[in-house]
């Protein structure tokens, strides 16, 4: 059984004891975002999604889009939860006030992310790239555009699309060949065939607005010649009704691995009429500003898939009964013990905790430097928001995606055959939480944009915003006496870090490959160690709790200090060790002659 | 003539001062003459004038203050007797024959037979300035061309002519050569001689070519600069320059005296956009703007570039070229290529280097005459003829062929050769007679070049090597980027301190980079820094302290030779150093505070000692520690080796070379002569003021702050650097010791480093070139 709680108590000591949420509040625009406020949207949030989306998570699985002559329904129950949805509000969370939306934190919002993608993850995507519209949109669109569309992108009744790939091109976006031809009247025609396009055709909103990167006629080669256009479905009326058809439409779905239930479309543009947004030849830029957002958004799948493993798993575990417990039985009343008992469910079961646990405080930290590199005017603290935005984007996104579908592969090895049977739903986990490690930049593209892009980049000056704090931290509590055994552990891997960090930049200066081959290496290295910082800090801040805490509270706490210590001591020692990894260099991995393959 | 011990210049206009001040920077007395103005009161305004404007020149024609005291200024009419007791006259008057000649007349009446009398004249040939001379006249009578500005530009021409005393030629150029620093290359009495004539010729390709091609300027500037070799100012930005006013005169100077058919009066065409432009009085950067201007209408400050076919100003547009990028690397395939800039490089190149190839024999005795020529005087990188072998003869003939220019008879004699080799480590140029001949370096001059051509080194890592000098002197090199400090080098300074104790006589540190050293690498202390390693960038410092020490108290001398500029860690070393043996042009200076940090390797503690020791201040430990405080905490660069000694990042014992050329020769001698009975010198024991004395530095720095001289951070840094001055806790009368001063020094130094004021230093520096004053 797919089975999921929110976890909401482990999400208010991410946001209020771990960091401060409370200072999120200073920031201008966000001065209603007290912690009480925070909360009671959790919760609200939790209710809604777990009871409207978790039921339609397999049952969407099992029935899938359905394609017929250019035309894309989603599964039975989308459209009903997709109109409550938008109703209450759930996918403007973040969006500006302005436009109709909620104005709230990006943690908060990314949380809400969190229990979506755990209870539905293909349901999730619908507004999820309506949110991406809105973000391109709103950053580099007309004032005129953004007045005609940002309302009905936030509210729902339009939904958003963003069309970047084609047949042969994807990583590669200098290669795109989709033609915009500018007209009198200001517009653009656009022909040309954009795959891969997910929620580019289906019933739940009555208008779809394609953001889609093309070529303008005198457009110089590669990405510094690409341009991004706001391609609507339906063309709008001035008034904001949906007028005639656009030359858009769906050539047909992909029939894919998981996400079943989300419509990955061929769209065409045939003569289609789009509008400029941003400058001619600047549409990369366009795209990047909200690349942050959205990677930290495929990030939280792997997160939320990551979650609903473990809550199934656990439940599981304590249910199946096989066997006896090494140490002698457990349960002598009942015919076997539950599987729980043994240390090798537990090492799963544990894992799986640490790494949600863990991914969840440090996605909260770099949301709320989001806010802030987002609200803040020119000044040093948003640079510095910036820079730690910039060098954890990659690792949110790739390292989440890694363990996400890690913990749901545990979850299946947790069930055993039951876990292989569709029946269960475990395997479901594996197949959705697999395309999050590929789209929105494959992982290994996060590893090199981590090792060409942000660790070199003024001298390394986003790095301080990690490394700095880290350290200080070992330096102020390293003899603490609750918890400084661990953070010396910790330290040694911290150690094991910094000396792969300088072993990359020094190598790569004369030689990028070297770079390239420890890239995804050393992104799981610095992302292991950024959960075990975490983790230090978690493990301090319950140490400190717990002698006053009663009842659940002291459970909590006393949980967050045993995973804790099963992170630093069972799960960060071989990211340590990939240091030997790192150092071994290119070589190894370049040696065999392309001609041998 | 034996010696010049006086000398006298003519003219007081900015090259005959700028000459007078190289004689006077040279320790060499020198009378400064020039004309009485109609009806002047002061009848020595003229070159009294001079020296006080160039004391207010940048760069500056002085070395130092005491030079310009050597300069005497008067005028021909009262003091033209006075040359009597010279031995060199140089003549840098107007370019005009007669007036030149009516002057020598005069001359020739007081002078001593048997000095030299020179002319700095550029366009007027030697045989017409000696016409109607008298012998005696024409023996002592050569053509010492100087370039602008004669302090720093190091080439010289000399002219002479079969009159002239080849031995009183040889004193003027050995004198020129050790005593003002100059190279000389000898030219034949040709118009323009070679630099300017080759020079001229290239600038007035560069324009012409442009203006067909209907290129940007920007884009002309950059394609025949940085992938040439050539200066980043290029064809447009050196007109600019020099000023455009000019361009027409030289022109029509050169093309008056240059024989029909020479291919200059080819490119000599009349240009409507550099007339309209010079009547515009847009005359470079000297007028209102030349073709590159700021435009500070409005209050603003846009840069602007004029469009050479409309002549209008519009705002610079510089664009990221490439394939410029691939020209550095593969010049051949480039100047192949058919894009518009890749067109007009090799127009301007190829014609370029077909004309230096034209001027042998007439201009130029040789090819090496030429190269040096244009490497010294138009810093270029490469001489022509070190081009013409980048892209073989043959090749450049054929293409020559191809486009229809006239193709050198030289060059076709050398289309299968190149026009150097090496036989063993022996540099050979290619003759006119179609042989190979050694190309020989001054008497005396010592290149490590040479040596290491000719040896292997003796140590290596990735950033020094170790070469043996001969004589059981050993010479230490820098190879690092910018010759910026690092482990490596400090790993292999521990290494060579050994090596030398065991089986050699001394140590030499030296190098033949641009700069001696910038100092430690910044690049890789911030990256430690941003990673946090500070245990490691601790080790590291601790590592340089011991090493100089090591260093210091070695038992065999050791001299370091500074040229350029020794900075931070290049300034400690010659700190720690028996001896110095600078080039005149140094520029020397502890500058941690620019980028946030004090001086960790030592510096503090010897410029401590060294003021202490130095009798020149009062008693007590107070004056010692404030003087250090204001030259380090002002992060004061000295802007030449005589200057230097002012400050005592040089002792006044420390030798001074002018000719960059023989620094390594003079170096060696120093060191060779110190070996002789070498005793290591004793540590100093230091009394410092301790708490007290902080106090008054900081109250210092505070009110620099008050008043807005100092910035915040300033005042942080000034405030580390006053903790390690004082002696930190020590208390008035204790004695602090070396060990102590460089621990005191660590700890500041890692303070400062872990604050991110500090830190936007070093990455604005690194980013920029430029401190950052935050």
């Amino acid at each position: 059984m797919q089975i999921y709680n929110a976890p909401l108590r482990d999400m208010r000591f991410v946001m209020h004891e771990l960091h401060d949420s409370a200072s999120l509040a200073k920031l201008p625009g966000l001065e209603d975002a007290t912690p009480d406020l925070l909360d009671s949207v959790l919760e609200e949030a939790a209710k809604f999604i777990t009871a409207t989306l978790l039921p339609l998570n397999a049952s969407g699985d099992a029935e899938g889009c359905h394609y017929d002559n250019g035309v894309v329904r989603t599964p039975k129950g989308f459209k009903e939860a997709y109109k409550a949805f938008t109703e209450g509000g759930w996918g403007a969370l973040s969006s500006a006030p302005e436009y109709g939306g909620q104005g709230l934190p990006e943690s908060a919002s990314k949380l809400v992310e969190e229990m979506i993608c755990a209870c539905n993850l293909a349901f999730g995507l619908y507004p999820g790239l309506s949110h991406g519209a809105y973000l391109a949109l709103k950053s580099h669109g007309s004032p005129e555009l953004k007045d005609l569309y940002l309302p009905k992108l936030v509210n729902g009744i339009w939904a958003g699309t963003m069309c970047l790939t084609e047949s042969h091109c994807g990583t590669d976006l200098g290669l795109l060949r989709t033609k915009a031809a500018p007209q009198a009247d200001g517009s653009y025609k656009l022909n040309g065939s954009k795959i891969f396009i997910s929620a580019g055709e289906h019933d739940l909103a009555e208008n779809i607005i394609h953001l889609v990167l093309a070529r303008l006629p005198d457009a110089p080669p590669g990405v510094k010649g690409i341009s991004l256009f706001v391609v609507p479905k339906y063309l709008p009326r001035a008034d904001g009704t949906v007028g005639p058809a656009n030359g858009v439409s769906c050539a047909g779905i992909e029939h894919k691995m998981g996400i079943k239930a989300s419509a990955t479309c061929q769209i065409n543009f045939n003569d289609a009429t789009g509008w400029l947004v941003g400058e001619p030849h600047k549409g990369m830029r366009a795209m990047f500003v909200m690349m942050n957002s959205e990677r930290l958004s495929v990030g939280t799948q792997g997160l939320g898939v990551g979650e609903v493993a473990y809550q199934s798993a656990v439940a599981y575990a304590k249910e199946r009964l096989q066997g006896r417990s090494l140490a002698g039985a457990k349960h002598p009343e009942k015919p076997a013990d539950p599987i729980i008992v043994h240390p090798d469910v537990r090492r799963m079961l544990m894992t799986m905790r640490a790494y949600n646990e863990g991914c969840r405080a440090l996605g909260v930290w770099v949301a709320n430097a989001l806010d802030r590199m987002e609200r803040l005017g020119d000044s040093k603290e948003r640079t510095e928001a910036e820079d730690f935005v910039a060098l954890m984007t990659p690792i949110v996104k790739a390292l989440f995606t890694d363990l996400g579908f890690e913990s749901a592969n545990l979850g299946v090895q947790t069930f055993g055959g039951h876990g292989f049977i569709v029946d269960h739903g475990m395997e479901q986990f594996v197949r959705d939480s697999r395309i999050a490690m590929i789209y929105e930049g494959t992982n290994g593209v996060q590893a090199l944009d981590l090792v060409g892009r942000k660790m070199p980049a003024n001298m390394g000056r986003s790095l301080r915003r990690f490394f700095h704090p880290v350290s200080a931290f070992i330096d102020a509590n390293g003899a603490d006496p609750a918890v400084g055994p661990l953070i010396q552990s910790f330290a040694r891997n911290f150690g094991a870090l910094q000396l792969a960090t300088a072993f990359i930049a020094q190598k790569s200066l004369s030689d990028p490959e070297e770079a390239g081959a420890a890239s995804t290496d050393y992104l799981r290295m610095f992302g292991m160690v950024a959960l075990g910082y975490m983790w230090i800090r978690a493990a301090k801040v319950a140490s400190e709790k717990l002698p006053s805490a009663v009842g659940e509270d002291a459970e909590f706490y006393k949980a967050k200090l045993a995973t804790a210590r099963f992170f630093i001591e069972r799960l960060l020692p071989p990211a340590g060790a990939l240091l030997y990894v790192i150092k071994a260099g290119k070589a190894p991995v370049m040696g065999l002659e392309e001609a041998a393959f | 003539m034996e010696a010049i011990r006086k000398a006298t210049v003519i003219g007081s206009g900015v090259m005959g001062a700028g000459i007078a001040a190289q004689f006077a920077n040279a320790g060499i007395p020198v009378l400064l003459l020039d004309i009485v103005p109609e009806g002047a009161s002061n009848r020595n305004v003229l070159a009294e004038g001079a020296i006080a404007k160039m004391l207010k020149t940048e760069p500056a024609p002085f070395m130092s203050a005491r030079a310009a005291k050597l300069v005497t200024p008067g005028n021909i009419d009262d003091h033209l007797a006075q040359v009597a007791e010279c031995d060199w006259i140089v003549e840098a008057i107007i370019e005009r024959l007669d007036l030149k000649q009516a002057l020598y007349r005069k001359l020739d009446a007081v002078r001593r037979p048997g000095t030299a009398v020179s002319s700095n004249t550029s366009t007027i040939p030697l045989h017409l300035l000696t016409e109607g001379m008298s012998a005696e006249f024409q023996r002592d009578f050569l053509i010492t061309h100087f370039f602008n500005p004669p302090r720093y530009m190091r080439l010289l021409e000399i002219v002479t002519s079969p009159a002239t005393d080849p031995q009183l030629a040889d004193t003027v150029a050995n004198f020129a050569d050790e005593k003002l620093g100059k190279s000389i290359v000898r030219c034949k009495d040709s118009p323009g001689f070679i630099a300017n004539r080759l020079g001229v010729y290239w600038l007035q390709v560069g324009v012409i070519e442009a203006i067909d091609a209907k290129l940007d300027v920007e884009d002309a500037d950059q394609a025949i600069s940085k992938p040439l070799g050539i200066p980043k100012t290029g064809v447009f930005g050196l007109i600019d320059l020099v000023g455009l006013d000019l361009m027409p005169h030289i022109n029509a100077s050169l093309a008056k005296a240059l024989p029909a058919g020479d291919a200059f009066h080819v490119a000599n065409r009349d240009l409507p956009l550099i007339t309209k432009m010079i009547a515009d009085g847009n005359t470079g950067r000297k007028g209102k703007g030349g073709f590159y201007r700021l435009n500070r209408d409005g209050g603003g400050k846009a840069k602007e570039t004029i469009d050479l076919l409309s002549g209008d100003y519009r705002p610079e547009r510089k664009r990221d070229r490439p394939e410029l990028a691939a020209a550095g690397k593969n010049l051949r395939a480039f100047l192949s290529g058919d894009g518009v800039l890749a067109r007009y490089t090799w127009r301007v190149l190829g014609q370029t280097l077909a004309y230096a190839a034209s001027l042998i024999p007439e201009a130029a005795e040789d090819v090496n005459s030429i190269d040096e020529a244009m490497r010294l005087g138009y810093n270029w990188r490469w001489g022509p003829f070190e081009l013409i072998d980048k892209l073989g003869a043959g090749w450049l003939a054929d293409k020559l062929a191809a486009d229809n220019l006239p193709v050198p008879a030289l060059l076709r004699a050398a289309s299968d050769k190149t026009f150097y080799r090496f036989e063993g480590s022996q540099r050979q140029y290619l003759g006119v007679d179609g042989a190979y001949h050694e190309a020989q370096r001054p008497a005396g001059v010592l290149m490590l070049e040479d040596i290491k051509r000719a040896s292997k080194p003796v140590l290596k890592n990735g950033s020094a090597s170790v070469w043996d000098l001969g004589d059981g002197v050993l010479c230490f090199e820098f190879t690092s980027k910018s010759n910026s400090l690092d482990d490596q080098i400090m790993a292999l300074l521990g290494k060579s301190i050994g090596l030398v104790q065991e089986k050699y006589k001394a140590l030499v540190v030296y190098n033949e980079g641009q700069h001696f050293s910038v100092g430690a690498n910044l690049g890789l202390a911030l990256f430690a820094a941003n990673i946090a390693a500070w245990s490691e960038i601790e080790k590291l410092i601790a590592a340089g302290q011991q090493t100089y020490k090591a260093l210091k108290y070695a038992p065999f001398p050791v001299v370091s030779a500074p040229a350029g500029m020794a900075l931070g860690g290049g300034c400690e070393i010659l700190l720690h150093s028996d001896a110095v043996q600078a080039h005149a042009e140094s520029y020397i200076g502890l500058v941690e505070c620019g980028v946030g940090v004090v001086p960790g390797w030592g510096g503090c503690k010897e410029m401590l000692s060294r003021w202490q020791t130095s009798g020149l201040l009062p008693r007590g430990p107070m004056p010692a520690v404030a003087k250090v405080f204001e030259t380090v905490s002002t992060a004061t660069v000295s802007k030449s080796a005589a200057e230097a000694k002012e400050h005592l990042f040089l002792k006044p014992s420390d030798g001074i070379t002018m000719n960059r050329y023989r620094l390594l020769a003079d170096a060696k001698a120093l060191a060779l002569k110190l070996a002789d009975g070498y005793v290591p010198p004793h540590p100093v024991d230091l009394k410092l003021p301790g708490v007290a004395g902080k106090l008054a530095l900081t109250m210092a720095a505070d009110s620099f702050h008050k008043r807005g001289i100092a910035t915040d951070h300033d005042v942080v840094v000034a405030g580390e650097l006053a903790e390690v001055l004082s002696g930190g806790p020590a208390d008035l009368v204790d004695v602090v010791n070396e060990e102590q001063l460089l621990t005191l020094e660590r700890a500041s130094f890692m303070r400062l480093l872990k604050t991110d004021a500090t830190l936007a230093r070093i990455e604005h520096m690194l980013v920029t070139g430029k401190p950052l004053r935050n």
